[in-house]
């Protein structure tokens, strides 16, 4: 039932606009995969070519074994589940559910066994006679669940579904929708743009910018090992500090910025490059008030309290910085400080301007 | 503090325009069951003998028949014409370009009787159609721009992901638009065709030119009545064709449900 889908070289537009381009992604079977980018990155425009309501100008489409590119939507057997739930006004709660299957044509007492079996499972039996217009939010979106899951595609997607819940739902329910994916082991594309919400419930997630995609891996590594500023910049790595190599010695290497000398280790973060970016969270940055430090200088500026601690705003000749200080000593704007670096907390990027 | 009640003004003045409302139509139903040979308000004695008197006129007979068929034929042609093209402005609003929606408006901003003349000219003196085939034209193309407005108003509101996902659980893209989006949109479709098939009925100025020997509607026999005679069958012909109006929002009603005026 299970099958693998895969992107190639796929491009896309809306009249002369491209949104998407050469995108290349696969999915594997029973994977549970998230795209994730702000606002405009053409994350929809991919679900609706996967989905068959786009056509792409170039690129092809699989799933399974079968070419997707050019086979009409209602021949692609891909359960959608919307972020406005979309559920048909004019169908109670239960022939919501068995409309997939009415389509496929099953007889009316399996197709009533099958929906009711598939409401127990997202714990809405009871509300099977119910309109959607008399439903709340998420018991929609369990009906827009169950409706998409009963017809047991290969193939399941989700775009922004929990977007239109409270906070507290959208936890619940992401938790809810990755047990029923595991269980059913479906193949899946989930689109979001809450970063936590991505990494907490995707084998892996494809970080989109602009139409391309920008890295695609587990979230773990995504987290802790961006491989371009753009993701770096978008899981936290606030920080970014050009460093050159002044000297290296077997695996261990030597670099400078703005008076600062950076030991680092080669077996801790892969090949250095001559230049490269040192990415920090504005937590990897130990702020110092001991002037024989070996650290950046920095000025503070402005003191924001972050609850677990104080954020300061730093200017540095290496740049606009920002680091977080401890609670048990506020410091004054103006104070000069050293910025130290945590090296289990630094990652390493490419200066070559790689987006 | 505001009281759940309305104000008994409120109530005045609610009471005062639904009698300004009603009026014409007391004075005309009390003029067709006057006793008298005239028209007059309020009715002397009591009759039914000018109701008798319509049918008594073959004319009469005639046109209402001829009024219904083309009410009735130009609506279903308008909502065939209609309903695909009020979907489509819809559905690809951001890939149409805006002038067509208007375009489906231009017969209301013409007119009726320039319209009406323009078609005489145009089309039943050039090619010579029959007079009930012009009828059948000028009266579709009168009521389209009520079809496409009222059928464009009830899709503006439809969310067309909800098509999108009976296609993607396997309907192909025509049935969707049966088995979904039509139902979703039936208080509309019944508005229009109601709409239509009251602004085919009752019109005179483009049936006025498109009329001819032997075929003619029913408004405008009432004026050839009225230009002759002054006895009440013209009011009693008005409570007909009222009564006609009430009768088909029933059978609509019945078969369809009227439950947009309840939304
Ligand atoms: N019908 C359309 N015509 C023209 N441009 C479009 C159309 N739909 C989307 N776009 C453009 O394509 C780009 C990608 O849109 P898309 O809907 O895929 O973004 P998204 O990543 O889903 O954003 P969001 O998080 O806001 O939903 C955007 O710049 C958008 O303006
Ligand atoms: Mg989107």
């Amino acid at each position: 039932m299970t099958q693998p889908l895969a992107l190639q070289a796929v491009s896309a537009h809306y009249g002369t606009t491209k949104v998407l381009e050469d995108l290349s992604l696969s999915v594997q079977a029973g994977e549970l995969v998230s795209l994730l980018g702000a606002s405009g990155c053409g994350k929809t425009t991919t679900l609706r070519l996967i989905a068959g309501f786009l056509t792409p100008t170039t690129g092809s489409i699989q799933l399974g074994g079968r070419d997707l590119t050019r086979l009409p939507t209602h021949r692609r057997d891909i359960g959608l589940v919307f972020q406005n739930y979309a559920l048909f006004p004019h169908l109670s709660v239960l022939d919501n559910v068995a409309f997939g299957l009415k389509q496929r044509g099953i007889g009316p007492a399996e197709r009533r066994k099958r929906a009711v079996a598939m409401l127990e499972r997202v714990g809405l039996a009871v509300l099977a006679d119910r309109a959607p217009g008399a439903l709340s939010g998420g018991q929609k979106q369990r009906v827009a669940l169950a409706r998409a899951l009963v017809i047991e595609p290969p193939l399941l997607m989700f775009d922004e579904p929990l977007s239109n819940l409270d906070a507290k739902l959208r936890v619940d329910m992401r938790v809810e929708i990755r047990q029923l994916q595991r269980s059913n082991g479906t193949t899946s594309v989930y689109v979001t743009h809450d970063q936590e919400e991505a990494f907490s419930i995707s084998d892996r997630v494809a970080i989109m910018n602009a139409g391309r995609l920008m890295q695609f891996d587990r979230p773990e590594v995504l987290y802790r090992r961006p491989a371009n500023t753009f993701v770096a910049r978008f899981v936290g790595f606030e920080n970014i500090i050009p460093f050159k190599v002044v000297a290296r010695d077997g695996d261990r290497v030597t670099a400078e910025t703005a008076g600062m000398i950076l030991r680092l280790s080669q077996a801790a973060y892969g090949a250095i490059p001559d230049s490269f970016l040192l990415a920090t969270r504005p937590d990897g940055l130990v702020v110092s008030t001991d002037p024989m430090a070996e650290g950046l200088s920095a000025q503070l500026g402005l003191r924001t309290y972050l609850g677990r601690a104080y954020q300061y705003q730093c200017d540095t000749q290496a740049g606009h910085l920002v680091a977080n200080g401890s609670l048990t000593t506020p410091l004054e704007a103006g104070t000069s400080v050293k910025l130290v670096p945590m090296p289990e907390q630094c990652t390493i990027l490419p200066a070559d301007g790689a987006r | 503090m505001m009281s759940d009640r309305p104000h008994f003004l409120l109530i005045v003045v609610a009471a005062l325009v639904y009698l300004f409302l009603m009026l014409p139509l007391v004075i005309v139903v009390g003029a067709a069951l006057s006793d008298t040979t005239y028209l007059t308000f309020p009715p002397q004695g009591l009759s039914l003998r000018w109701f008798e008197n319509i049918f008594e006129i073959s004319a009469f007979r005639r046109t209402i028949i001829t009024s219904l068929q083309i009410a009735l034929l130009g609506t279903l042609i308008a909502l065939l014409i209609g309903i695909p093209a009020a979907y489509a402005l819809n559905r690809f609003r951001v890939e149409l370009p805006k002038w067509l929606g208007t375009l489906f408006v231009l017969p209301i901003l013409v007119p009726e009787i320039v319209f009406g003349f323009a078609l005489l000219k145009s089309f039943t003196v050039g090619t010579g159609a029959p007079i009930f085939l012009s009828l059948l034209i000028g009266h579709t193309l009168i009521v389209l721009p009520y079809v496409v407005r009222v059928i464009s108003a009830s899709l503006a509101s439809f969310d067309f992901s909800i098509e999108e996902a009976a296609i993607s659980l396997g309907s192909a893209p025509v049935k969707t638009f049966f088995t979904i989006v039509l139902p979703n949109v039936r208080a509309g479709v019944i508005a229009a065709f109601i709409l239509a098939f009251i602004t085919s009925l009752n019109d005179v100025s483009v049936s006025l030119f498109l009329t001819g020997p032997g075929i003619s509607t029913l408004p405008i026999q009432i004026l050839a009545h009225v230009e002759q005679f002054f006895d009440p069958t013209v009011a009693s012909v008005s409570v007909l064709l009222m009564f006609l109006t009430v009768a088909v929002m029933a059978v609509v009603e019945r078969t369809l449900g009227l439950t947009f005026l309840a939304k």
